[in-house]
């Protein structure tokens, strides 16, 4: 009842293949955006920006990129830590050297320059599957992160080897660096995960899309029907990285505004973005959300539940936090393997039939 | 001879000893990924696990005393007694068999046929689970593990070869403990090989591993070889916690040697045994090697990514690792 | 998205619930979980119980109630930054960040929202100019004052001349490791000596390369900058070639109690720096003692008490204390903002008689800050581990560095700082 399709007519392709053919959806959709667009910056504080909000959308991106080269292409990779690396210190090194152009363009940029690295990167991937493909993608992981902690150039020989994010502006908002306002940080952020999400959207459902996903599905048979497994594969690794990269800009000059490479991108960034999209579910845009949002919001919840509502002491919950989230994990793949994206599916599959079911 | 040529070849010598405790920890991911398809991902905090039993039971340490005390306002830590090594590596043992048993009864059973990247995730929750329960039964503090291990460089060993070299050249150095994790490594792989060539669990086992269907219809139970492959791969695990841990200290640290075993794995295969030890080696030696040749020149600190670095390139040639199983696909 | 905003509402309500009143507000950034925890427990415990103890004791200070908001990071930078943000909107006044890369982080967050930082002995060295970080500082002492502390040691050791010998350090390979690259390799200049560079890298529990490397070269003295289990590793690898314990040096983050215990009997006689005396009979112990620990309000089990980290966490919450009261004093009021508690640390003086009052003699060295000097008087003490009777010993008095190294360096790291961020030194 609530949530209904019946009557709901196409009169042309189309409008039946549009993101969200059935009218409740995309009413849905628009009262997101905008509640995000047009409430959420004028009640947002530096609390919410940057313990919850900012560091959901970043993730989020990152989620997409991976969710493209692992659920749509069917590439698992460890290397997004690197990757995002690639673009943090890309975004770095283009604010200090063209300090005149604007952020944005250099965000994109850095999206830009990962994409190149992760195609380099990608091109084993021609030979190695599976697991071995994802232990080799470490191989990039761990290259990289020595790599910008120890040529002093990618820091501009600075005695620590830690970046700063000079402040920029937008419009002549500032973005980065400590003057920026909560709202201001949030809504770049948001602007670029709206842009990436549509972007990917409309690309996984392209040709680009199904030629991914038919490697994904069966490689071989793909390559019979025409599909070039190179050309499809280095694509999903470029696109894939380049959504990485922007992440990890973002990561770097609006989120953290100072990071060091070992710490900040090391593996247990790359086996984060992973468990976000397995959790969310693979091979959904909806999903990177869903997945992030889990990671990033849960840890925090049951921080403050344990600590400031029944007032344990902080070692003890942050090992029930580990507990907890450990056996969630597993307690959501035993219920539902194919991820949070799926329970939703079947949410909506319910209620459209609620309140009755027969 | 000349002095570096001897250093190059001390450094092999440490490599392939450093090789078989890399070696150790693959091998649990092995026995797991060959009778199960499962990447077990909690392989290192499992070492962590066992080590940090076998000291809180050595020195009598009470279970989860911290939220104990928490909750209830009491101050208990110790039992007051201490359980001998032997035993306490029995006990350890137990615990292991029944974390064994509660994985598969708790979560594999109801995972049956899914894909394996979802086992995967599967075992990275139970990497976080186990180590929040880890923290909460031992406290995270340092432990020192009291075995009795032998330590330090073999002085009998430096003054046979020190006449090997000149004046510059001290010696071969030889880690006792590494020689201890070598001829404990080898009783463990040869006590595998017997047990899965010669016992009938062995047999079954390897059943399960070519084939779980026909395994099951001649009548062998999944789930008790499931369970039995876990208790190896925690035995496994226990001693190479041991090992890693008896020069650091029992540590949460000791769960990222998962990480070292990963390139192993990659060049030996997942499903190979022999395939585990001879990528151990290779990388053991491959990475010292590096590091002592190349290392200098481009500032050191290569070893974490020259490894993966070294078995992608092995890979490139072989994709399935040294000794996997030919992938042979078909449409 | 709808799981979102479900969360959100959530978050809200629980977040009204705790809003600020009149007390001293104290974060105190853990790490009592995660591969730290075992230095991170003990500076959390010392911290906590010296200001329960001015609770119990003073009633606070200068009558306003101290009320501790402990967060635990992890070590992890990004849940040290969201710490930040929920502990600063309770009104805190001053923040221990304990990570370098927290501090790093928190070092422009901190200084836009007006609110001081102290580092103490870690973090960013050239904090120590306070005409550039204004809101920043890392008295008594910063790792190049260690580093060069380490070497006026060793030149009292060789009767003032290190020309020729061999000096080598082993690092972790990150921003931390680093810092003391720059000071050794002016010292090595001006000294004579020749200074090798070994890094390792995170998290370090696989050092046979490094070590092999030192056994080859044979470096007269071997200095460390390690932290978590490279320390451990580092003690046992350097007593398994047999290298001469008296002749390693770590740095106060490699020279707790839990670094060398793994080792046992092998340890014995490896050396580390210290910024903070320690004595486990000083009086201020008693009061902790029957005060916080006998009323059941131990921070953790109580075990710590004395060891060196724990007498580092209280001696960081008696600067602390110390600074407050001294804004109360400059500004007569005793709810004080942290604008306040700035002003504070920066006029702020300690003497021995004054430790000697607070029952902690001789903990620290002597010093004052100003604004142009944040980094106290740089001073250190050389300790070496006795493995039978399981303790400390301090082998020196406090050993001053070389400031007419160490100053150019922060002149210019600092102006670059200056230069990127676009701020104009000068005092607040």
């Amino acid at each position: 009842m609530l949530y209904r399709e019946a009557g709901d007519f196409k009169t042309s392709y189309q409008e039946d293949s549009q993101t969200f053919p059935i009218a409740f959806d995309r009413y849905r959709y628009w009262a997101v955006l905008a509640f995000a667009f047009l409430v959420v910056p004028f009640v947002i504080n530096d609390y919410w920006a940057n313990a919850i909000l900012v560091p959901f959308l970043i993730y989020a991106i990152a989620a997409i990129g991976l969710n493209i080269l692992t659920g749509y292409c069917g590439q698992v990779s460890l290397g997004t830590g690197g990757f995002m690396a690639v673009g943090a210190y890309a975004c770095y090194k283009l604010m200090t050297s063209f300090p005149d152009v604007s952020i944005v363009i250099h965000i994109i940029l850095s999206g830009g320059i990962t994409a190149a690295v992760g195609a380099a990167f990608g091109l084993p991937s021609l030979r190695i599957k599976g697991f071995y493909l994802a232990v080799a993608t470490l191989a990039a992981q761990f290259f990289l992160v020595w790599l910008f902690n120890k040529v002093s150039w990618f820091y501009n020989y600075s005695a620590s080897g830690q970046i700063n994010a000079p402040e920029r502006t937008v419009f002549g908002v500032p973005v980065t660096g400590p003057n920026t306002e909560a709202w201001a940080q949030y809504l770049i952020c948001l602007v670029f995960v709206t842009v990436c999400a549509i972007i990917a959207r409309n690309l996984t459902r392209g040709s680009l899309g199904r030629t991914w996903m038919s490697i994904r599905d069966m490689d071989i048979a793909a390559e019979i029907i025409g599909v070039n497994p190179l050309k499809a594969k280095l694509t999903a690794f470029a696109v894939s990285s380049f959504f990485i990269g922007i992440a990890g800009a973002l990561f770097f000059a609006v989120y953290l505004g100072a990071v060091e490479v070992g710490e900040a991108f090391g593996i247990q960034k790359s086996f984060l973005v992973l468990f976000m999209i397995i959790i969310g579910g693979l091979g959904s845009i909806f999903g990177s959300f869903a997945g992030a949002a889990f990671l990033v919001v849960l840890p925090v919840v049951l921080k403050l539940i344990g600590v400031d509502l029944l007032g344990w002491p902080t070692d003890l919950v942050a090992h029930f936090q580990l507990v907890i989230v450990g056996a969630l994990i597993m307690f959501f793949l035993i219920k539902e393997p194919h991820g949070l994206a799926q329970l939703w599916r079947l949410a909506k599959e319910k209620l459209r039939l609620w309140p009755f079911p027969y | 001879m000349s002095a570096d040529f001897l250093y190059g070849i001390e450094v092999i010598i440490n490599g392939l000893m450093a090789g078989v405790l890399y070696a150790l920890v693959a091998l649990g991911f092995v026995l797991i990924f060959k009778a199960s398809g499962i990447f077990n991902y909690a392989q290192g905090v499992m070492a962590l696990f066992a080590a940090l039993t076998l000291v809180g039971i050595m020195e009598g340490e009470v279970p989860f005393s911290h939220l104990i005390n928490a909750v209830f306002g009491t101050e208990i830590h110790h039992f007051g007694w201490e359980v001998p090594a032997l035993l306490a590596i029995l006990l350890t043992l137990v615990v292991m068999i029944f974390f064994a048993w509660a994985v598969q009864h708790f979560v594999f059973r109801h995972l049956v046929g899914q894909e394996p990247i979802i086992l995967f995730m599967a075992t990275i929750g139970l990497a976080y689970f186990l180590e929040g329960v880890g923290d909460l039964m031992w406290g995270s503090d340092i432990k020192t593990l009291a075995l009795g291990l032998p330590q330090g460089g073999s002085l009998w060993v430096e003054d046979i070869t020190s006449g090997l070299g000149g004046d510059d050249f001290y010696g071969f150095f030889i880690d006792k403990l590494d020689m201890v994790a070598t001829v404990v490594a080898i009783v463990l792989v040869t006590g595998l090989i017997l047990f899965a060539q010669y016992t009938k669990q062995g047999r079954a086992m390897r059943a399960v591993a070519d084939d779980h269907q026909a395994a099951l219809s001649v009548g062998i139970s999944l789930n008790f070889i499931w369970v039995l492959v876990w208790s190896l791969a925690g035995l496994v695990a226990l001693v190479a916690g041991v090992m890693w841990g008896a020069k650091s200290g029992v540590q949460f640290s000791l769960s990222l040697i998962a990480l070292k075993a990963l390139p192993v794995l990659m060049l030996g295969g997942f499903t190979s045994i022999p395939g585990a030890i001879v990528g151990g080696l290779i990388i053991g030696v491959g990475e010292k090697l590096f590091e002592y040749m190349i290392g200098p020149m481009v500032g050191g600190a290569t070893e974490n990514w020259f490894a993966y670095v070294l078995a992608l390139i092995f890979l490139v040639f072989r994709p399935q690792g040294l000794f996997g199983e030919k992938i042979i696909e078909r449409v | 998205m709808k799981l979102k905003q479900l969360a959100a509402m959530a978050l809200t309500a629980t977040l009204a619930a705790g809003v600020a009143s009149a007390e001293l507000v104290i974060p105190d950034l853990s790490y009592r979980t995660g591969p730290y925890a075992a230095g991170g427990t003990p500076f959390s415990d010392g911290y906590q119980d010296y200001f329960n103890m001015l609770n119990a004791r003073d009633g606070g200070i200068g009558g306003e109630s101290i009320r501790i908001v402990e967060c635990e990071t992890g070590y992890n930078t990004e849940k040290g930054v969201e710490c930040y943000e929920a502990t600063k909107g309770e009104g805190a006044l001053i923040y221990q960040p304990l990570s370098t890369g927290i501090t790093y982080q928190l070092i422009p967050k901190a200084t836009a929202d007006g609110i001081p930082l102290h580092t103490m002995g870690y973090g960013r060295t050239s904090a120590a100019n306070g005409e550039v970080f204004n809101w920043v500082f890392n008295y008594p002492a910063n790792y190049w004052d260690a580093a060069s502390v380490m070497v006026n040691y060793l030149l009292e050791e060789n009767g003032g001349d290190l020309s020729g010998k061999k000096i080598a350090l082993i690092y972790h390979n990150s921003a931390y490791g680093k810092e003391p690259i720059r000071t050794l390799e002016e010292l090595s200049a001006m000294h004579g000596f020749e200074f090798t560079q070994l890094a390792v890298d995170h998290p370090g529990q696989e050092q046979k390369s490094q070590w092999l490397q030192i056994r080859r070269e044979r470096p007269d003295y071997v200095l460390m900058w390690g932290w978590g289990v490279m320390n451990q590793v580092a003690v046992q690898e350097a007593a398994n070639i047999g290298f001469p314990m008296e002749n390693f040096i770590g740095n106060w983050w490699a020279g707790a109690e839990h670094d060398v215990t793994p080792a046992g009997a092998a340890a014995n006689g490896y050396k580390s720096l210290n910024m903070n005396r320690i004595d486990a009979n000083l009086p201020v112990f008693d009061d902790i003692r029957t005060l916080v620990h006998d009323a059941g309000n131990a921070a953790g089990d109580g075990s710590n008490m004395g060891s060196v980290l724990y007498t580092r966490g209280m001696y960081a919450a008696m600067l602390a204390a110390e600074a407050i009261a001294k804004a109360q004093e400059i500004h007569g009021v005793s709810a004080v903002t942290p604008a306040m508690v700035r002003d504070g640390m920066e006029a702020l003086e300690i003497t021995d008689a004054r430790m000697e009052e607070l029952g902690m003699a001789r903990v620290g060295p002597a010093f004052s800050v100003s604004c142009q000097n944040h980094g106290g008087s740089g001073l250190g003490i050389v300790q070496q581990w006795d493995a039978s009777a399981g303790n400390w010993v301090a082998l020196t008095d406090y050993i001053a560095p070389d400031m007419s190294v160490i100053q150019p360096l922060v002149a210019e790291d600092s102006a670059a700082f200056a230069a990127e961020a676009g701020i104009e030194p000068g005092c607040l």
